[in-house]
């Protein structure tokens, strides 16, 4: 059996992609890694899901939901328990993946491949936080399985390390369940998250936010964290000496960033953009390294919404449909993507001309009263309020693509 | 009385600082606004905060221990941890689907807590 379509992952981005594929009539089969399909809208209890595809303010499990029915209801296959070890065997034609699930070791073939792998989480070795290896420390992705999947407390006395949206909303959940949070501690000074978040997770619990601030050092009793040494820090983040303060906590969430899951694109030999940590695509969403293997969602860079992961999956569904199609994307001259100043990232990096393509884009620094600049384009967006932890996103019409020179550059200027 | 709050606008993410004065709990003048809906975000706030409420609960024989709800409006935000604790002490037994009443009028503030997510039964 030769699907027409491979789908490493079962989240937004997946499970979108095979709805595409499967009502436009072709076959995909979703291989995902966890005992149910869905990802991380599962386990986000929270509103702010759906705004931008469905106008409608949905939790993460009532948006996730409107796709697995549809899988249902189309009968679209799924694998699930099964990990995608290794892509062997590649070729224009034909992919093949090697899954493992509690049935063995099998290989899948495919047409094309979507990877919709999602991120992982940053770690404390990834940050640097000494200290010794002690129980009640979590990724804020394992605290909320443990709360909102299992019911399982991770404990009572809680301190954040993050200011994103990620840590603001789990600040929230622990209130709400009686627990008492100590503090947000962020290194930056601006919140990363989005100003309701700050609103209504913190100020309306009265939470204190520790800007400028890290944690310098984590301490144990009895094989479990005890203790945390807050310490404020200068420009360059270093620890400002006789700042540091402690506080008593049994539990430390770190909710410090995710990076895309790149793993098994690198043993390709797909290249790694440093800017976005996700591979290098053209404007079907496809690795320029290799042919028919597309990419969405937060496999491809982090997303900010879940609905911009499930836009990226439709796109890589209907490239790898003109894929299939006509054996191959048309070569073209290719126009690389430059992300210039104060501009952290660019994705896609490579545009073909031949296509209406989204832009997404992240600022470096905060900006006040700036514009987006494409001079390539003589294209110019009014930016109010641009923070490096809010996703831009902008549409480039084809017309506009074709008459651009090699390069083109997107940077964001004050006025 | 008179008393000024100072609020910020969550409306879009320009997050203006909106002042409010009141004087014997009326709202007398809002200051600092940038349109229309971040005014009357703003009285809002300044008088009644509502705010959603997310949480899960215990589901027997589920194919998870937990289910996840919602109330199904806006309930004021003084209430939130009342109506939290309350439902540390309800259960519903599976099968559940989206959008099914656990309880309705929830301490007489009428909203219901609804089911967000599905619980398959298993045979336990
Ligand atoms: C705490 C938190 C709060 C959020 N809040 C919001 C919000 O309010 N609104 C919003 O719109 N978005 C929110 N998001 C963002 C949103 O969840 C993500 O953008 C979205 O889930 C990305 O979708 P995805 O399909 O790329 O990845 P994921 O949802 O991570 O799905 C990837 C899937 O792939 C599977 N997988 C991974 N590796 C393999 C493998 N090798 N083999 C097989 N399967 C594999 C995983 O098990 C997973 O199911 C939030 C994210 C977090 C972490
Ligand atoms: S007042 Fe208007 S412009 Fe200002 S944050 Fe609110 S909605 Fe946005």
């Amino acid at each position: 059996m030769i699907y027409d379509s491979v789908i490493i992952g079962g989240g937004p981005a997946g499970l979108a992609a095979a709805v595409k594929l499967a009502e436009k009539g072709y076959e995909p089969v979703i291989i995902e890694s966890r005992d149910r399909l869905g990802g991380i809208p599962l386990q986000c209890i929270h509103p702010g899901f759906g705004l931008h595809l469905f106008r409608e303010d949905l939790t993460g499990p009532e948006y996730i939901y409107r796709f697995i029915d549809r899988i249902e209801e189309l009968g679209v296959k799924y694998v699930l328990e099964a990990y995608v070890e290794d892509i062997v065997n590649y070729s224009m034609i034909s992919k093949k993946v090697r899954i493992t699930s509690p049935k063995g070791v099998e290989v899948v073939e495919g047409k094309t491949l979507i990877y919709a792998a999602g991120a992982r989480e940053r770690t404390r070795y990834e940050i640097g936080l000494p200290g010794p290896n002690a129980a009640g420390i979590y990724t804020a992705g394992e605290a909320q399985t443990m709360m909102d999947m299992y019911g399982v407390m991770p404990g009572k006395r809680v301190l954040i390390l993050g200011s994103g949206d990620v840590g603001l909303i789990m600040a929230r959940r622990f209130v709400l369940e009686d627990a008492e949070v100590v503090g947000v501690v962020e290194i930056l000074n601006y919140p990363s998250g989005l100003v309701r978040n700050i609103v209504q997770c913190l100020q309306d619990y009265g939470i204190p936010l520790y800007l400028q601030h890290t944690v310098k050092e984590i301490r144990a009793r009895n094989g479990r964290v005890s203790e945390a040494v807050i310490t404020r820090v200068d420009e360059n983040f270093k620890p400002i000496p006789g700042s540091e303060f402690t506080v008593e906590i049994d539990a430390l969430i770190l909710a410090v960033g995710l990076r895309p899951r790149v793993k098994l694109l690198k043993k390709l030999g797909v290249r790694i953009d440093p800017r976005s940590h996700g591979p290098v695509v053209n404007d079907w969403l496809e690795t320029m390294d290799a042919p028919g293997l597309f990419v969405a969602g937060n496999a491809l860079m982090i997303n900010d919404y879940a609905d911009y992961a499930s836009m990226q999956g439709y796109w890589a569904a209907e490239s790898a449909i003109e894929y299939i199609e006509n054996k191959g994307l048309p070569s073209t001259r290719w126009r690389r993507v430059v992300p210039g100043e104060n501009t952290r990232l660019v994705v896609p990096q490579y545009l073909s001309g031949l296509r209406d393509a989204w832009l997404y884009l992240r600022v470096s620094t905060p900006l006040e009263n700036a514009r987006l600049v494409i001079p390539g384009l003589g294209r110019e967006i009014p930016l109010i309020h641009a923070l490096p932890s809010l996703q831009l996103r902008l549409m480039l019409r084809r017309e506009e693509i074709q008459n651009a020179g090699e390069e083109l550059v997107v940077e964001a200027l004050e006025r | 009385m008179t008393e000024e709050l100072v609020i910020t606008c969550i409306v879009c993410p320009m997050g203006c600082r909106i002042r409010v004065l009141k004087k014997d709990g009326e709202v007398i003048a809002v200051k600092g606004y940038s349109c229309p809906r971040g005014r009357e975000y703003a009285v809002q706030e300044a008088t009644r905060p509502l705010r959603v409420l997310m949480t899960v609960i215990p589901c027997i024989n589920g194919d998870l221990p937990v289910v996840s709800v919602k109330t199904s409006k806006p309930i004021p935000r003084d209430k939130l941890l009342e109506v939290s604790r309350y439902l540390a002490s309800v259960s519903v037994e599976a099968p559940v689907e989206i959008g099914d009443v656990i309880v309705e009028n929830i301490l007489g503030l009428g909203a219901d807590i609804v089911a967000t997510r599905p619980c398959k039964r298993v045979k336990n």
